[in-house]
């Protein structure tokens, strides 16, 4: 089965690993992710402020790219989910801001016939933005997995972590109860791991004032990380590559900043998947942490 | 501190552009602080959440522009998310954000040129573009 | 018969007079064919003018009268009354509402608005002219109140309506009466020991003579109207023969299987074969065939063995008893709104994050800890006690909108109790606003933060985790504007009240009002708070709405008076003002009886034609829009009236 993929500009450039692993354990699944033959960053943010139309267009023009090719489009980072899908919202829900929009879209079309003959055509919602991970639950199945997987990952204590754009606000993002979800939970289990749930699992990382405002960051990070170690756990997994940078990189900093720091590696959800699901370990690539997750992992016979 | 209050102070059109900008009721707040109390950087804030909404009631933007609280907002949506009212404060600080960078009287928040080397040989894209969105409009 | 009509224009004031010129009205009236005598008047409801309509009946022989002045729903009756009183039929005395329909929509308009009267009033000339002189049906009654929910509420209601000398039914669904009052340690604001107060009570109820006590039983099917309802109630069974029991308690002390127990609010077992707590009234055990040990494997029987009276049958199945009763009581109660929906709060997982009730069992003497402040989880003895109000109260986002009034004042009992008994203890009161309406409520709140040392913080709690053994509370001091953090050993939610869920079904079946919250709808939210609009419903307690005890016993009493006012009656005695059919020109068709929603429309096999039930039929109209020849009318309403009123309107 082929979906419809939009990686997004950072596991384009910054988190190979996360691409990588996620299309070779789809492929494993039984799932092409096909991506999108032409596509550009999401914005990364979605807009706050009432007033604005063109901080959609970006989103709303990948969305319009994805409808040439399929109904759905699955994407990883959660950045990227969360500013589809309300965007995507938009275009269902709001008349005023699609018209503009598409108007938009329009005019984009006439400067992209002349370059590259690709056409628009007006965009109204009418694709449905996917999580990978609602991915693998709804279109293969947690038990289908289970079934596909040939490294149980027993004995390694796996806490997952979701941070915010996935969940909130809720209304819109329809993900999972924000406050105790389960998805990734549920998804561990299937993989054999011992899962370790945590009460900072839904608290912010710290996000984007990791550029503006480091310090404060870190302290996010910090609150999470710890909060994740002191229920016993071996691995936190993410879906968001700015997540991970904070939770990952920044453990340099919490190191100096707390007595008898523990590091704990930060490992995309994919990787641990592509681990169970028996892929090689160069499609998993354990490279790119700050805190090395192969130890562990060696520890636990798993590598 | 006094605070000389009228019809006219309480909603002058400087109140009414934050209310249209973020999409949200200021009178709806009833004060419980439930945002303050969850807010992941509350504690580095000069004023919390609940209290900058409380000086827009008062009619006191200016005072709520001035606090260093709304750009330490990392949008993470969570004081939305458990609002018995369903007041959105994230919303608000990205409106008083744009009112402030629209007057264009100071320098971008975060200046491109300075940033941190590893910002942009390492960090994740995605940060930076949701930063500078967000901090420099 | 020669028409003799009277209209009487009232100005109300300035309210129909500062827009309607009532005397032009009057004038033009007085020259109407069919109205003999035509005045106006400054307040026709007063005694004056009353005086007025009935002088004039007798003076000038009037054949019907008609009032124009407000809506008929707030002097209709009296009228009428006023009718009566001078020999007129009552029904021939008629209101034209010239206030809520004329002046009071179309002020500043002084020539349309009178020109607008006047078309009104014309129009109930016409029907006055054909209006019959009817009676009210009078039917039989029976003199007995059906009470359903035995908690404080619905046994006040019962004693007053025995004591008023009529016989009760309380149904009760548990196995014993008491609700929610019997589980409580002290009340508000006197800390009086709850169930000493209450059994009592429940005593009396068991023991009156004109009350038929029964508990363990459900209301499966209610028919009938006002006066004439039949009831059929299920008695679950309970596989003890309840008359036959002694109440030794043998059974229970030997039943080898355990659950949680519901009235300790999960936090003791109880046996399969149990009463509820020492104090039930009656003192006569159920057994529970979900959790027995006989009822899932074929194994045990110990308590049929044990029984020295032979009280225990395996083969026992639920009855039905057909009762017939006057007038029925709902008063069902309340629940509190599950915590599993606070997520930020833990949803429920956590043993030390308890609810209101459960707090009141740990405080009660004959609780799971003997009255000792204990964490469920570990038994320790809690320094640190967080109370929340608020919990799904006052939350339209993401929970319940409405303010469920008690918990301010019984966490304030809560924490005092709490202080009481661990004097070196801390707690703290997280609140928005500590609302105390109620006599002494205040002072009591006072005397808390006073002398009890309760630490009151202005704000809420965001997020509640678990960490070391400790309760990690999130909140904030907006009186100062900080987060605070507290450790907390244990934390009591103050959740909303919800309306007993079983309550839902029951007014779905007795087709009573709920509103969007599941509460019973009043009949008036201000002036008929105890009754519904279904005649023959009264509300009392915590279903129709969040209140305290006094309260709750207040309206039962206001519920048990006005069924004795009901009762006053030999006959109850229903509007005419109903559907009737010609049998002459009736073809039969039975249009109507499908489209009856109070069956009251019946076919005669004989005859071959319908009939409509005077003692049943509510004049809704559905089948006299339905019927297709006409035959079915509203008296008093005909189309033949309908038709010359809209005549007359459209006249200049």
């Amino acid at each position: 089965m082929k979906v419809p993929y939009y990686p997004g500009c950072t596991l384009h450039e910054r988190a190979l690993d996360f691409d990588v692993s996620a299309r070779e354990s789809a492929r494993a699944l039984g799932i092409e992710l096909e991506e999108l033959p032409i596509w550009t960053c999401c914005g990364a943010v979605f807009p706050l402020t009432t007033d604005t139309v063109m901080d959609i267009l970006a989103p709303v023009r990948n969305l319009a790219y994805a409808s040439r090719i399929g109904d759905k489009v699955v994407t990883l980072c959660a950045f990227c989910y969360n500013v589809l899908k309300r965007a995507n919202k938009v275009m269902r829900d709001d008349p005023e801001k699609r018209e503009k929009a598409n108007l938009f879209l329009r005019a984009d079309t006439e400067a992209r016939e002349a370059i590259e003959s690709y056409t628009l055509e007006d965009y109204d919602g009418q694709v449905e933005v996917l999580h990978y991970i609602e991915m693998l639950r709804d279109l293969v199945g947690f038990d289908a997995i289970a079934r596909k997987v040939t490294t149980k990952l027993g004995g390694l204590s796996v806490a997952a972590y979701y941070g915010c754009t996935l969940l909130r606000p809720k209304k819109e993002m329809e993900f999972d109860d924000p406050e105790q979800p389960t998805i990734f939970e549920d998804f561990l289990e299937a993989l054999g791991c011992d899962v370790v749930d945590f009460p900072m699992k839904t608290e912010c990382c710290g996000g984007f004032q990791i550029v503006n405002e480091p310090d404060i960051a870190v302290a996010c990070s910090q609150n999470v990380v710890v909060s994740a170690l002191k229920r016993g756990a071996d691995i936190i997994v993410t879906t968001c590559p700015l997540c991970r940078y904070n939770l990952d990189k920044q453990q340099e900093e919490m190191e100096k900043r707390v007595q008898g720091f523990q590091k704990v590696p930060i490992v995309y959800f994919t990787q641990l998947l592509g681990l169970a699901l028996g892929i090689d370990e160069e499609h998993l690539d354990f490279s790119d942490n700050y805190v090395d997750p192969r130890p562990v992992l060696t520890e636990k016979s798993l590598l | 501190m006094r605070l000389k209050l009228s019809g006219e102070a309480i909603r002058d059109d400087l109140v009414e552009r934050v209310e249209e900008l973020s999409g949200q009721n200021l009178s709806a707040c009833y004060q419980c602080g439930k945002c303050s109390a969850g807010c992941p950087v509350v504690e580095e804030m000069d004023v919390v959440p609940s209290e900058v909404i409380r000086l827009l009631q008062l009619g006191q933007v200016e005072s709520a522009l001035e606090t260093k609280t709304i750009w330490i907002c990392a949008s993470c949506l969570q004081c939305a998310s458990r609002c018995p009212k369903g007041v959105e404060f994230s919303s608000i600080c990205d409106a008083l954000r744009a009112i402030l960078l629209r007057r264009r009287l100071s320098s971008p928040r975060v200046d491109a040129d300075e940033l941190a080397p590893v910002m942009v040989s390492d960090a994740p894209q995605m940060g930076v573009v949701g930063a500078l969105k967000k901090l420099n409009g | 018969m020669e028409q003799r009509i009277g209209v009487f224009v009232c100005h109300c004031g300035s309210n129909i007079a500062g827009t309607v010129d009532v005397k032009r009205v009057a004038e033009a009236l007085a020259k109407y064919p069919g109205v003999a005598y035509s005045t106006d008047y400054t307040y026709m409801c007063s005694d004056p003018g009353q005086n007025l309509v009935k002088d004039a009946i007798q003076e000038h022989d009037l054949t019907g009268v008609i009032v124009a002045a407000c809506s008929p729903t707030l002097h209709e009756a009296t009228f009428r009354r006023a009718g009566t009183a001078a020999g007129l039929n009552q029904y021939r005395v008629e209101i034209a509402n010239i206030r809520e329909q004329c002046s009071w929509v179309h002020q500043g308009e002084k020539e349309e608005a009178t020109r607008k009267a006047i078309r009104v009033i014309k129009s109930m000339v016409e029907k006055v002219k054909l209006d019959e002189s009817l009676d009210p049906i009078s039917v039989p009654m029976t003199h007995r109140a059906l009470v359903v929910g035995g908690g404080v509420a619905g046994i006040q209601a019962a004693l007053d309506i025995a004591n008023a000398g009529h016989e009760v039914i309380l149904v009760e669904r548990s196995p014993s009466v008491g609700g929610h009052m019997a589980q409580l340690s002290e009340t508000f604001p006197t800390l009086d020991c709850s169930q000493c107060i209450l059994t009592p009570k429940m005593v009396e109820v068991s023991q009156h003579p004109r009350i038929k006590l029964m508990t363990y039983c459900e209301i499966d099917d209610v028919s009938g109207y006002v006066g004439n309802f039949k009831v059929k109630v299920r008695k679950k069974t309970a596989y003890v023969d309840r008359d036959v029991c002694t109440g030794c308690g043998l059974c229970t002390e030997k039943c080898p299987a355990r659950t949680d127990s519901e009235f300790e609010e999960g936090l003791a077992k109880r046996k399969a074969i149990y009463t509820p707590f020492p104090q039930a009234v009656p003192n006569k055990p159920v057994l529970d065939a979900e959790h027995c040990i006989y009822f899932e494997k074929g194994k045990c029987g110990v308590c049929q063995k044990i029984c020295p009276v032979d009280a225990v049958d395996y083969e026992m199945k639920d009855e039905f008893v057909e009762e017939e009763v006057g007038a029925i009581v709902v008063a069902t109660g309340y629940e509190l709104y599950p915590v599993e929906k606070l997520g930020e709060f833990g949803a429920g997982k956590y043993p030390d994050v308890v609810t209101s009730l459960q707090f009141e069992r740990l405080l009660s003497a004959s609780g799971p800890t003997g009255g000792e402040v204990r964490r469920p989880s570990d038994g320790e003895i809690p320094k640190e006690v967080v109370f929340l109000t608020c919990v799904g109260s006052r939350d339209p986002e993401n929970h319940l909108p409405y303010c469920s009034k008690i918990c301010c004042m019984y966490l304030t009992k809560h924490a005092m109790l709490y202080k009481h008994k661990v004097h070196d203890g801390q707690a703290y009161y997280f609140y928005m606003d500590v609302r105390t309406g109620g006599k002494g409520y205040e002072e009591f709140y006072q005397r808390a933060a006073e002398e009890d040392d309760v630490l009151y913080v202005r704000g809420r709690i965001s997020k509640i985790y678990e960490e070391d053994g400790k309760l990690i509370c999130w909140g904030v001091d907006t009186l100062t504007g900080s987060k605070v953090e507290i450790a907390a050993d244990m934390v009591v939610l103050g959740l909303a009240t919800v309306p007993n869920p079983a309550a839902a079904e029951l007014a779905n079946k007795l087709k009573i009002h709920t509103d969007e919250w599941g509460f019973l709808t009043e009949a008036h939210p201000k002036l008929r708070p105890v009754e519904s609009l279904a005649p023959g419903f009264y509300l009392a307690g915590a279903a129709q709405g969040p209140k305290d005890i006094p309260e709750a016993v207040s309206q039962a009493s206001g519920a048990a008076s006005k069924v004795a006012a009901l009762f006053a009656e030999e006959e109850y005695h229903r509007e005419p003002v109903i559907a009737w059919i010609n049998e002459d020109t009736c073809a039969g068709c039975r249009v109507c009886v499908s489209v009856c929603p109070y069956d009251a429309a019946e076919f005669d096999e004989e005859k071959k034609v319908a009939r409509i039930q005077e003692a049943i039929c509510e004049g809704c109209g559905a089948c006299i829009a339905a019927c297709p020849s006409g035959s079915a009318q509203q008296r008093n309403l005909t189309d033949e009236q309908i038709f010359r009123m809209v005549t007359a309107t459209l006249e200049d």
